[in-house]
């Protein structure tokens, strides 16, 4: 029997994604053997790809995840709690929508990293700093969409709802949340990536710790495969936690 | 036992503020009762305010001026245990299956837990949807989510039914079946009803009387009986007396629907979208 064209579709696709992703190794590996790119430059993925075992197997990574995702841990949640609360305030008034929807959009188009050196000064050169600027920046993409979700409910839902006699209550659990449900899911996955770009980011430009950190210092003593092995190891995590929140923002979103 | 249902009385309504842009007067000092058990058709150009009249009867519009009693209880809020809607467009939340839907609206009256899935399971079965309980709307076609968000209003047992073009989006054989299972559901249920149409066929083979609404400002030009029992056959449709009462209605409506559609290619301001 042959796969719905569907299934078969989705499989292609995967083929040609991972094709791609092998042609790549393949040009990294012939630009590194046989193309002469100084291998200061550019490393023999070979030899990355035995660090990163090396570095797989030792669990030297251990301490900089656990800092790395302790503070995404901590900012991710900040910026959720305040960017609902502040997302759902805001909605509930289209004064207030119209104040403050245009200022968020605009405050999230600002580069805020550029204010690491503030962040820095105000809170040191440890996690604070980096859980800071991950909560800040990743509040803008969760608060805009929350206004935009809650905002979005069409109004016959809440007329329909209402005619039946529906509470506050009743009208907040069972209405306008499943309604701003899936722009919101939205919302939580862009801070969630944008909070971890933040703290990586960060962590490369002044801190103690982290997974940031151990690049910039691997590539300042001119490791230059470690350093690789260590950047392939971030992709592999962001990708984990990027899928992790797209399934959750799948299942969320299902039946509509 | 009073006869009286619903009264109305110089009932107004506008949207906005006089010389704003928007502004809309949607009805005009319009009266009217409904008896009790009767099935009221409410018909007219668009815009002339008939939507409005059955939101301020179900108490979802503040009118502008002018009082509404339902069961000799003035109107001033929604009044679940007494009116349930069922609106033109698929007002189903769609992140719930059908029986979820059913029972969230007993919920939303305060319907003790114990009796709302019976309930629901009945008004399932009255509106032939049994083997669909568990689909979503989108999994439904357009008749059959209009049969479920009439089955969502028969489970609140309401004496009142107020219907807002419940059938306007649909293909006009949905319709007619449609139209014909309603007369015999509500021939059975006793309920008082006013149901907003722009169909000719459908005011005349469904109500009791029809109230004919003159163009914007929306008041009641005239109201036909139509004395033919419930429920309805089939064969109402081709008699004489259908094709009499049709011709009158067209005969009324006609001038009012050349002015109203004047006026909305004049200012082409809020015509039936206004607030509601």
């Amino acid at each position: 029997m042959t796969a719905p064209p569907k299934a078969r579709d989705a499989w292609l696709s995967r083929l040609v994604q991972a094709a791609f992703l092998a042609g790549l190794a393949l040009v990294w590996y012939l630009a590194a053997t046989r193309w002469g790119v100084n291998r200061l430059l550019l490393p023999n993925p070979v030899a990355v790809a035995q660090d990163l075992f090396e570095i797989l197997r030792s669990g030297e990574y251990i301490d900089d995840l656990e800092t790395t995702l302790g503070e995404l841990a901590a900012a991710f949640s900040i910026a959720v709690a305040g960017g609902l609360a502040t997302g759902y305030l805001v909605s509930r008034s289209p004064y207030l929508t119209k104040v403050f929807e245009p200022l968020f959009a605009g405050l999230y188009a600002i580069p805020i990293i550029l204010f690491l050196p503030l962040f820095v000064l105000f809170f040191g050169l440890g996690p604070a700093s980096k859980i800071a600027i991950g909560a800040a920046i990743s509040f803008f993409p969760i608060t805009l969409n929350t206004i935009a979700g809650f905002g979005g409910v069409d109004r016959l839902y809440v007329t329909a709802a209402r005619s039946m006699g529906a509470s506050d209550y009743h009208l907040f659990r069972f209405v306008l949340v499943p309604a701003a449900l899936p722009v919101i899911l939205t919302g939580l996955r862009m801070g969630f990536t944008t909070a971890l770009l933040a703290i990586i980011a960060s962590e490369t430009l002044a801190s103690f710790a982290g997974l940031g950190h151990r690049i910039v210092s691997l590539a300042e003593s001119m490791e230059i495969a470690p350093m690789f092995a260590y950047i392939v190891f971030v992709i592999a995590i962001a990708a984990i936690l990027n899928a992790f929140v797209s399934t959750l923002e799948a299942r969320g979103r299902r039946n509509r | 036992m009073e006869e009286v249902a619903i009264r109305v009385r110089g009932v107004s309504h506008q949207f906005g503020e006089a010389g704003e842009q928007r502004f809309v007067r949607a009805l005009l000092d319009t009266s009217l009762d409904v008896s009790r058990g009767e099935l009221l058709c409410l018909i007219g150009p668009s815009g002339c305010g008939k939507s409005t009249l059955l939101n301020v009867i179900g108490g979802l519009t503040q009118p502008s001026a002018g009082a509404v009693d339902v069961l000799g209880k003035p109107v001033r809020g929604p009044l679940p245990c007494d009116i349930a809607f069922v609106f033109q467009e698929n007002a189903l939340f769609p992140w719930n299956t059908v029986i979820e839907n059913i029972e969230l609206g007993m919920t939303f009256q305060n319907v003790p837990r114990s009796q709302r899935a019976t309930r629901a399971q009945a008004s399932l079965d009255a509106v032939g949807l049994t083997d669909f309980a568990a689909h979503y709307p989108a999994q439904l076609s357009g008749g059959m989510r209009q049969r479920a968000a009439l089955a969502r209003a028969l489970s609140l047992e309401t004496p009142i039914l107020l219907m807002d073009e419940p059938f306007g989006a649909l293909d006009e054989q949905t319709r007619m079946i449609l139209g014909e299972d309603l007369s015999v559901l509500l021939a059975r249920s006793g309920k008082t009803i006013v149901f907003v149409t722009h169909s000719l066929g459908e005011a005349v083979f469904l109500a009791d009387r029809v109230a004919v609404f003159s163009a914007r400002p929306g008041t009641i030009k005239e109201i036909i009986a139509v004395d033919e029992p419930h429920p309805r056959k089939p064969e109402f449709v081709t008699s004489e007396k259908f094709a009499a009462l049709r011709n009158r209605l067209y005969g009324l409506l006609h001038d009012e629907i050349r002015k109203a559609v004047l006026q909305s290619g004049l200012a082409a301001g809020p015509v039936a979208s206004g607030p509601l």
